[in-house]
């Protein structure tokens, strides 16, 4: 009978001041000071960061891949959301 | 293999089922076929599955053994730069570990039930690190030639089509560069180095060549996961083109540190450009494999105890998180 | 380089400096064998760290002993060519590792006293010293925030973790006495600016250290017996395994590079 793991923590690292957090994988800890020093030690061993978040996997909601299409294809004809679509003159400036 | 799976559901919905699923898998074929990613919460055939987390689960076991036989030369390491450069690698295939199994959990198996395959001798590793490391120049060995295998197998699997695995294999790769180099170096300087240095290079090169090339596994016509992993792009070149293409790099890197190779057939062959090596011993690979090579044992020993020492720190750490939850939840209440 | 060196006979700023070193070295080359044997592959990982921080230590402490020393030697004729009784590291740091409770409780310990020791020595008259204290100050910091954690995780955890962690401290605890000791050497130092004041630190030292007792539900040993010599080259027996083991390629082979 396996032993219980300590539970799953999903890592997010601030690579530069600046940038968002991104998403570098997930590790075990057993507690919030674990999961940050775990996640130090396994995700910026080479300067890769200056700040960590640590969230529960459990915490997470995801959307669900099979309704990939009728949560996000929705948006494929919207195209008057990009400033592309907008036709304006060369002369016109500062647009 | 699907078919197996079949059978434990109901009969009579058997033909529908076998339908529905050979349209899915025509489709997932398709998407590897266009080299998209296959994400965690796709669905996926059930070989592809278990496929990966055999493939996956042994890579991570094999890091985490892979530690042992370098570890064993921390403690004599004979310079103090040469001790922190062994400390961080090592240190470094701990952390490739922990990312091979967090690729391999998202595929539904626990890291605990991981461990316990390979504590309890179902799960495999490289054979390679059932070999000891007799000498300093060992430790050198390992870098060049065992971490140069590795690497030509790894760095096509930054572009398998599984998305964890092939993220962390980008991770991996990029971390593993130094590896290599730290090695060859190593040897350099014991090549450059006295005498018994150089006894010692070129007995560790006698004794590692052969079980590198082992480490890209049984020829192509008997390998058995070779057709199907390649179609799912799980698997980029057959063990016997990595092979060739790790002794034409090889070779002559061995010839500037001016150490032979252990192989009498060996030999450049000019119209196709390549190395002929001679015959691998599979006996001996295959002996190795079942558990036969001179330290199986004890790499599997060192890893139980360790596991069976720390469990009451595991369970420490467990039960001050639930103590921590408690007082925190009575303080709010 | 065949023999052995001696440097005995050292003078007051090398003597110091020599100390400092010889405490990374030694836990260090200890924390280091936990490779392959930690309870957690991310307490390896930790551990490992510790131990690359130390040994990067050393060297500094080393390389500017050799240039006091001013004999030609580099950092490694001073860590693989002294013998024993020229090592002049706290008995507390080449104690076996025994059980993690023990590792955990030692470096605990350790860190509280480093926090302290680098703060200060960050203001040293030395120069050299000041930018090294500043280097190890923020990696003792570090140190014992995983340190002190785990203590209070492990004191305050099981019945088991608990008792290991009482009986780790109730074996370690005469070691800590030579922490705060002094000599002619400290003195003369403390007064010229440059080493820390062994009395200042103690105080600190007691205060952090009783916090995190607290905190762990773990209780102070008596001040009893207290061990001491490891400064002027008295060690344990276990001392001599451990050159035995670090020093093996560099004596067996003299004269060779790596």
């Amino acid at each position: 009978m396996a032993e219980q793991d300590w539970p799953l923590w999903e890592v997010f690292i601030r690579s530069r001041t600046g940038l968002s957090h991104k998403h570098v994988g997930s590790l075990h800890a057993a507690d919030q000071q674990m999961a940050l020093q775990n996640a130090r030690d396994l995700y910026t061993r080479r300067q890769e960061g200056v700040s960590i978040w640590v969230v529960p996997s459990a915490a997470i909601h995801a959307s669900d891949p099979a309704e990939r299409d009728a949560y996000f294809d929705p948006a494929d004809d919207k195209i008057y959301r990009h400033p592309t679509f907008y036709d304006i003159p060369d002369e016109v400036e500062v647009l | 293999m699907y078919t197996q799976g079949l059978d434990q559901q109901g009969s009579q919905d058997n033909t529908e089922h076998a339908n529905a699923d050979r349209e899915r898998e025509a489709a997932f074929q398709a998407r590897i076929d266009g080299e998209e990613k296959i994400e965690p919460r796709d669905w996926m055939p059930e070989a592809y599955r278990k496929t990966l987390v055999r493939q996956i689960s042994q890579h991570a076991h094999s890091e985490i053994v892979g530690m042992l036989p370098e570890g064993n030369w921390i403690s004599r390491a004979p310079t103090l730069k040469r001790k922190l450069i062994l400390m961080a690698k090592v240190q470094d295939e701990a952390g490739h570990g922990l990312y091979l199994y967090s690729a391999a959990e998202t595929l539904g198996t626990s890291r605990a039930d991981m461990v316990d395959q390979l504590l309890d001798g179902r799960a495999k590793y490289s054979s390679i690190f059932n070999y000891p490391t007799l000498t300093w120049a060992d430790v050198g060995a390992i870098g060049w030639l065992v971490d140069g295998a590795a690497i030509m197998n790894q760095i096509p699997l930054c572009r398998c089509s599984y998305g964890p695995y092939a993220r962390a294999m980008v991770r991996v790769c990029r971390e593993e560069s130094f590896h290599q180099r730290q090695g060859y170096e190593l040897m350099l300087a014991l090549c450059r180095g006295n005498d018994e240095q150089k006894r010692m290079a070129q007995d560790a090169l006698n004794r590692w060549w052969w079980p590198s090339l082992m480490m890209f596994g049984p020829s192509d016509n008997e390998s058995r996961h070779t057709a199907q992993s390649m179609a799912w792009k799980i698997k980029r070149f057959s063990n016997d083109e990595l092979r060739q293409k790790f002794v034409d790099t090889t070779v002559p890197q061995a010839e500037y540190l001016g150490l032979e190779v252990p192989d009498p057939d060996l030999a450049f062959d000019e119209e196709s450009g390549h190395y002929r090596f001679g015959a691998i011993d599979w006996e001996e690979f295959f002996a190795v494999l079942k558990g036969n090579g001179p330290c199986n044992r004890e790499r599997i020993e060192a890893r139980r105890s360790a596991h069976e020492e720390g469990r009451w720190v595991r369970d420490a750490a467990r039960a001050y998180a639930r103590k921590q939850a408690k007082r925190a939840a009575a303080q709010a209440a | 380089m065949t023999g052995s060196i001696d440097v005995r006979a050292a003078e007051p700023r090398l003597e110091y400096v020599l100390r400092l070193a010889d405490n990374a070295l030694v836990l260090g080359q200890r924390l280091g064998e936990w490779c392959g044997k930690g309870p957690a592959l991310e307490e390896e990982m930790a551990l490992v760290n510790f131990a690359l921080d130390l040994v990067g230590q050393a060297r500094m402490l080393l390389s500017y002993a050799a240039e006091l020393e001013g004999a030609g030697h580099s950092e490694d004729d001073l860590a693989f060519l002294r013998d024993g009784m020229d090592f002049r590291n706290l008995l507390l740091v080449e104690l076996p590792n025994r059980d993690f409770a023990f590792t955990i409780v030692r470096q605990c310990l350790f860190d509280l006293y480093q926090c302290g020791l680098y703060e200060e020595l960050q203001r040293s008259g030395d120069s050299r010293l000041a930018e090294i204290a500043a280097k190890a100050s923020k990696e003792s910091r570090y140190h014992l925030q995983h340190s002190a954690g785990w203590f209070v995780r492990l004191g305050d955890g099981t019945a088991e973790s608990h008792q290991r962690v009482q009986a780790a401290l109730d074996r370690i605890w005469r070691y800590t006495g030579e922490l705060f000791e002094t000599d002619d050497v400290e003195t003369a130092l403390v007064a010229e600016g440059i080493a820390a004041d062994p009395a200042v630190l103690r105080s600190e030292w007691d205060n952090q250290l009783d916090r995190i007792l607290r905190e762990a539900t773990i209780t102070r040993p008596a001040d009893d017996g207290m061990a001491s010599g490891g400064r002027h080259g008295r060690h344990t027996e276990h001392l001599g395994y451990m050159l035995a083991e670090m020093q093996f390629l560099q004596r067996a082979y003299p004269g060779a590079s790596w």
